[in-house]
């Protein structure tokens, strides 16, 4: 949670628990504006949480401020392949030189050991070594999406953190992308958090599913349960809002209207009160908590179940 | 089907550029109906919006058509000079942009936008422009629509922009929607809404629209056919059922098997192998497919031309599937 300089806040991530395990895939899905990068970024450390702990393994992450985590050893450990290659890559760095950048600040590396494990991530991500000399401009999309992955790898992370990794790519190049990312995860023992709001590439992807609404999660459980059976009526009307190729289309309500403003929201009414079909007076005064509905399913409805 | 709102006969697009004359587009045809939805389908690259720009009159000054017709009912938009264009987009021609956040003039209020619209192409006068752009803004579901009127794009979300865009687009009643990758950019839930919004005011304005679009889930949901474009050529079109359960031409195939289908795992799924051909020079092949095809023959090297295999099939290939020998 930010707050603003103001007596006003916006709660843009509020209470959130989650774990990822070890060689596990949790997406995190939910529109714009329902914090799903403000956690990235906490999850990330380039911002300081207002409270609450974030552990990796045994260290506890959030008492280090953002800025000393910046050279902290654990800052290789989690990496992040960011939305469009093309655009966070610097367009006058090479693609080695891109691979190499981490590498050499994070650890130290320098000359022929640094060009070793620059071609070493590179092969790793299906990237010829010949293409290394290119700029991105010179590199197709689905070329500049392995370069941003093996410069996330680079430093032999244990998490990392995919923000809409195929957003910008063609569907004829998608599927070879993210078959890399599950290759690359079995081999080198990698856990993801993958962001995205395509839910098929999603279902296809992550063993466990996180939804948000407005700062909140409202849904989380196996990625296969919840899309078949969603619990909550956000997650229904996000997965019935999907195009599907087969036409098929789980029934569900449009949602209309957008997202309540996320400024001193009150905290007995359900945040997706108002758009919700179902709502009913009992959601302005009692703020539902995320249940139990076992298999390792949770939802925050009071009509889920 | 009764008379075409539009008919595209032929239609061929060069760029010039550094590199040499870019053949984007080559002898594209396909006819849409009023009422009517057809997606053009394909990758970056493969000269859909190409297309679109082309029937706009709206191609950069580096592009040239090159040969073909474009018949708007009985006006060729490809031979009609320029100052009729201008009169012919925005009334019978309307167009819907990607990111329409950057497509709408940032320091003019939305209001504003539309009743410039509605005052050069919709007969408004002076003294109702501003109310009817009110009445605009409410029919596209836009919620307090005289304060909304005031507010300037970037005050408003891209869901609402587009709405925005749209009751722009529909203004003047046109005959014809092209709507390029509409919802691309907006969220699952927005893109639903804004698709129903288009066909909504598509239905009630008997509008013929042209659906652009990389992702064939979304066109195989909304469009009643669907053309495929593969490096500017047309492969392959059928009504939207027909394509998508017997699809005839190989990238069409490969297409259907890339994309996720909300059922399946990732391991069922293939990609399309290869990429474009490059479309400078003279030695382009004929058919442009052949150099990624896994079943290319020794007659693909022959000119080839989109063929009715069945009625309302149309294919370009010399080896389709599932044909009847």
């Amino acid at each position: 949670m930010f707050g603003g300089k103001s007596s006003s806040a916006v709660h843009a991530v509020d209470d959130v628990s989650l774990t990822v395990a070890a060689g596990e895939t949790v997406g995190l899905v939910g529109e714009s504006g329902c914090g799903k990068s403000t956690l990235v970024r906490l999850i990330t450390r380039l911002l300081d949480v207002t409270d609450g702990k974030i552990w990796f393994n045994r260290r506890v992450l959030s008492e280090i401020p953002a800025r000393i985590f910046a050279r902290d050893d654990d800052r290789a450990h989690i990496q992040m392949v960011f939305q469009d290659a093309g655009e966070s890559i610097n367009p006058r760095f090479t693609a080695a030189a891109a691979i190499a950048d981490p590498l050499h600040r994070l650890l130290g590396l320098r000359g022929a050991v640094l060009q070793a494990r620059v071609e070493e991530a590179a092969l790793q991500c299906g990237l010829p070594l010949e293409l290394l000399g290119r700029f991105p401009h010179q590199l197709s999309g689905g070329q500049r999406a392995r370069v941003g992955i093996a410069r996330a790898i680079g430093t032999r992370p244990r998490l990392l953190i995919l923000d809409e990794p195929t957003a910008a790519l063609d569907v004829s190049v998608q599927v070879t992308v993210l078959k890399l990312l599950n290759e690359l995860k079995a081999e080198l023992g990698l856990s993801y958090i993958f962001v995205s709001h395509d839910l098929n590439v999603v279902r296809l992807l992550c063993d466990r599913v996180v939804v948000m609404y407005l700062g909140r999660i409202v849904e989380s459980g196996p990625a296969q349960a919840v899309f078949d059976a969603p619990l909550h009526p956000y997650t229904r009307s996000l997965i019935a809002a999907v195009p599907r190729l087969d036409g098929v289309r789980a029934g569900g309500e449009r949602l209309s209207g957008e997202p309540r403003s996320p400024i001193d929201p009150d905290p007995n009414t359900c945040r997706f009160h108002g758009r919700c079909p179902m709502g009913t007076a009992r959601c302005t005064t009692e703020m539902p908590p995320l249940r139990d509905f076992g298999g390792g399913r949770f939802a925050a409805c009071h009509f889920a179940g | 089907m009764s008379k075409p709102v539009l008919r595209v006969e032929d239609l061929s697009v060069a760029f010039h550029t550094r590199g040499g004359v870019v053949r984007a587009l080559d002898r594209i045809g396909f006819s849409v109906g009023s009422g009517e939805t057809m997606a053009l389908v394909g990758e970056s690259g493969s000269g859909k919006s190409v297309t679109a720009y082309a029937i706009m009159g709206l191609l950069e000054a580096a592009g040239e058509i090159t040969g073909g017709r474009a018949w708007l009912g009985d006006t060729d938009l490809v031979a009609a000079p320029a100052g009729d264009m201008a009169r012919i987009r925005g009334r019978r021609i309307a167009m819907i942009f990607q990111n329409p956040r950057a497509a709408l003039n940032p320091i003019r209020a939305v209001g504003r936008q539309i009743a410039d619209v509605l005052l050069r192409h919709g007969g408004a006068t002076r003294s109702d422009a501003g109310a009817r752009a009110i009445e605009a803004l409410r029919a596209v579901g836009i919620p307090d629509p005289a304060r909304r009127a005031k507010a300037y794009p970037f005050e408003l979300s891209g869901g609402m922009c587009q709405r925005v865009m749209i009751a722009i687009a529909v203004a003047a009643r046109p005959e014809l929607l092209i709507a390029d990758e509409p919802t691309t950019g907006l969220d699952v839930t927005t893109q639903a809404v804004v698709m129903d919004l288009i066909q909504m005011m598509a239905a009630a304005n008997g509008m013929a629209t042209i659906l652009i679009t990389h992702d064939l889930a979304l066109a195989a949901e909304r469009a009643d056919s669907i053309a495929v474009m593969h490096a500017g050529h047309m492969v392959e079109a059928a009504d939207t059922k027909t394509l998508l359960a017997r699809p005839m031409h190989p990238y069409t195939a490969r297409l259907i098997a890339a994309t996720p289908t909300g059922a399946g795992s990732l391991d069922a799924l293939q990609s399309v192998p290869g990429g474009l051909p490059d479309l400078r020079g003279t030695n382009i092949p004929n058919c442009r497919y052949s150099v990624r095809c896994d079943r290319r023959l020794d007659r693909c090297d022959q000119v080839i031309a989109m063929r009715e295999q069945t009625p309302g099939h149309a294919v370009a290939c010399w080896n389709p599937l599932g044909a009847v020998a």
